[in-house]
């Protein structure tokens, strides 16, 4: 099923357009995770990156790429992504947990420490998440990203937390 | 009588555009009329960030980039009327305006401008189904603008109809302002919008049903509100698929079901229109340049067939080029220098996907441009 068939993007997508990351980069820590597999006429993300870490070039409709080894996790691109589709996934945080930062833009905006619920794509609850870190400079626009922490197994469904 | 070098009906960002570009490049004497009480057009209920390029100010919010070109235009010395329809043409090209003064009043003044630009943007289709007019069954534009411009929540509990982009983005601006998305219900089999956008909205937990539509609406709820909305499976026909429905409880329906030019200035003029159905209806055909087939009157925007914010924009900017070359501000190779730079930025915005659709009717509507008429 597509993401234009049913709203949410399925990890077959993410490999056919070259998102997928591999698992030698994920080892080393924390890294862009671009889910954006429709050709749309978009380059905020590019730009964003100081490192040149992700690659959209001419056309503007190009998918954009993600360099892994040039990026280092920064979470730059994040907020600025008008489409909200840049998460960053860090599966070396500790031996059992993982963390994941994405752009929460609904109030109450989730505070350090609290316990929220993890959601998948789908909005499905995955499991308790401990809110880790909270980032809201005047840079990205009133779009905080919101880091939550997690049981390391879910670091490949947890996308969000749900709203309250 | 005014006389004005040029008159822009709408300050939308094709309007405000046209405007800032044509001052730009040396046009004197403008006025923008427009009949809402804000400048900006949609702008300023865009409050989410806008795709595109860095040239396109993406990343950047729709509601600031109004005010950066509201203060533009301004500091240029463009005469801004609010409150203010233009509600007619006479021969000649004399433009009846209404103008709104400071107590609330209008005025009928007349203009007799040396060009002028319409930009009067687009509209949003109705769907009618049963208990269409229960109070509560709203333009998703108009939920939009209460929840983004007035503060107001439409409802606690809503269905929307529709997911293209604007069905995307006002469902998940609802949800921000605080009210519950129940569902989206399309009737085509994909969702329209971009896929991004709708991941928002299921990230949230919100289901969209495909090959759907609403069969009926109940207004049990107070003062006779909506009180909940049955949807239908549909086939490939559009017919209901009996022993389908769902039924959800509700107090507001969206309808997000696209927009057509608004083109009633134009019929007034001698401007050859042509039916175009990605762009939404009737619209005026227009050449490169934004001219249209009167000579004097220029297009721009949703007006020429509907697309999106940085379009209209960029057309606008076409429009004020050309304005300028009309008047002899700039000479011709000035003017094709410029626009060329503006339609290499227009045809990345009609890439991909999403835009092959809109490159292919901008360019059939201009293959029947028949030349411009004195």
């Amino acid at each position: 099923m597509s993401i234009k068939e049913v709203g949410y993007i399925s990890k077959q997508e993410l490999i056919d357009a070259k998102q997928d990351i591999s698992d030698a980069r994920y080892a080393k820590g924390a890294v862009a995770v671009v889910e954006c597999v429709q050709q749309i006429p978009c380059n905020p993300c590019e730009t964003a990156c100081k490192f040149d870490a992700i690659n959209v070039g001419d056309p503007i409709t190009n998918l954009p790429k993600i360099n892994e080894d040039n990026c280092t996790g920064c979470g730059a691109c994040v907020a600025k992504c008008p489409g909200l589709a840049i998460f960053i996934v860090n599966k070396a945080y500790s031996d059992t947990e993982a963390t994941v930062a994405f752009p929460y833009e609904y109030k109450p905006t989730p505070e350090v420490g609290e316990e929220w619920e993890a959601v998948n794509r789908k909005g499905e609850v995955q499991c308790k998440c401990v809110i880790e870190k909270v980032m809201n400079p005047k840079a990205y626009d009133r779009t905080p990203v919101v880091t939550v922490k997690i049981p390391k197994e879910f670091a490949d469904e947890v996308r969000s937390v749900k709203r309250k | 009588m005014l006389s004005k070098d040029l008159l822009v009906v709408g300050a939308g960002p094709a309007g405000l555009a046209t405007a800032i570009q044509a001052a730009k490049n040396g046009v004197k004497d403008i006025t923008v009329v427009d009949l809402n009480m804000k400048p900006g057009g949609q702008l300023f209920k865009q409050i989410h960030k806008f795709f595109g390029s860095h040239e396109h100010r993406a990343g950047i919010r729709g509601m600031d980039t109004g005010a950066a070109m509201l203060e533009e235009a301004q500091s240029l010395g463009v005469d801004i009327w609010l409150n203010s329809a233009c509600v007619g043409f006479y021969d000649d090209k004399v433009a009846c305006i209404e103008q709104g003064q400071p107590d609330g009043t209008k005025k009928i003044v007349f203009m007799k401008p040396k060009t002028i630009a319409i930009c009067t943007g687009g509209q949003e289709n109705v769907v009618r189904f049963t208990g269409w007019t229960t109070p509560g069954v709203m333009g998703a534009g108009a939920a939009q603008t209460m929840v983004n411009v007035n503060k107001v929540q439409p409802g606690k509990k809503i269905v929307m109809l529709g997911t293209g982009n604007v069905g995307l983005i006002v469902s998940y601006q609802l949800m921000q302002s605080g009210c519950d998305v129940v569902c989206l219900v399309e009737a085509l089999p994909g969702i329209n919008g971009y896929g991004v956008h709708a991941s928002k909205i299921s990230r949230a937990g919100v289901p969209i049903y495909t090959k759907h539509t609403i069969k009926e609406v109940k207004g049990n709820g107070p003062n006779g509100r909506v009180s909940e909305v049955t949807i239908v499976e549909i086939d490939p026909k559009f017919n209901h698929i009996p022993g389908t429905e769902k039924t959800f409880e509700a107090d507001t329906v969206t309808l997000a079901a696209g927009l057509k030019p608004v083109s009633d200035l134009v019929k007034l003029q001698d401007i050859d229109l042509v039916f175009n159905g990605p762009f939404g209806g009737w619209v005026p055909v227009h050449n490169e340049k934004m001219q249209s087939t009167c000579k004097g009157i220029y297009v721009a925007g949703d007006t020429t067939g509907v697309e999106e914010a940085n379009t209209a924009l960029e057309e606008g900017n076409v429009a004020g080029v050309s304005i300028a070359e009309e008047l002899g501000c700039i000479t011709a190779a000035e003017a094709d220098a410029k626009r060329k730079e503006i339609w290499e930025r227009l045809d990345g915005l009609r890439m991909g996907p999403f835009g092959e659709r809109r490159a292919a009717a901008k360019k059939e509507v201009m293959e029947q441009f028949p030349g411009v008429r004195a």
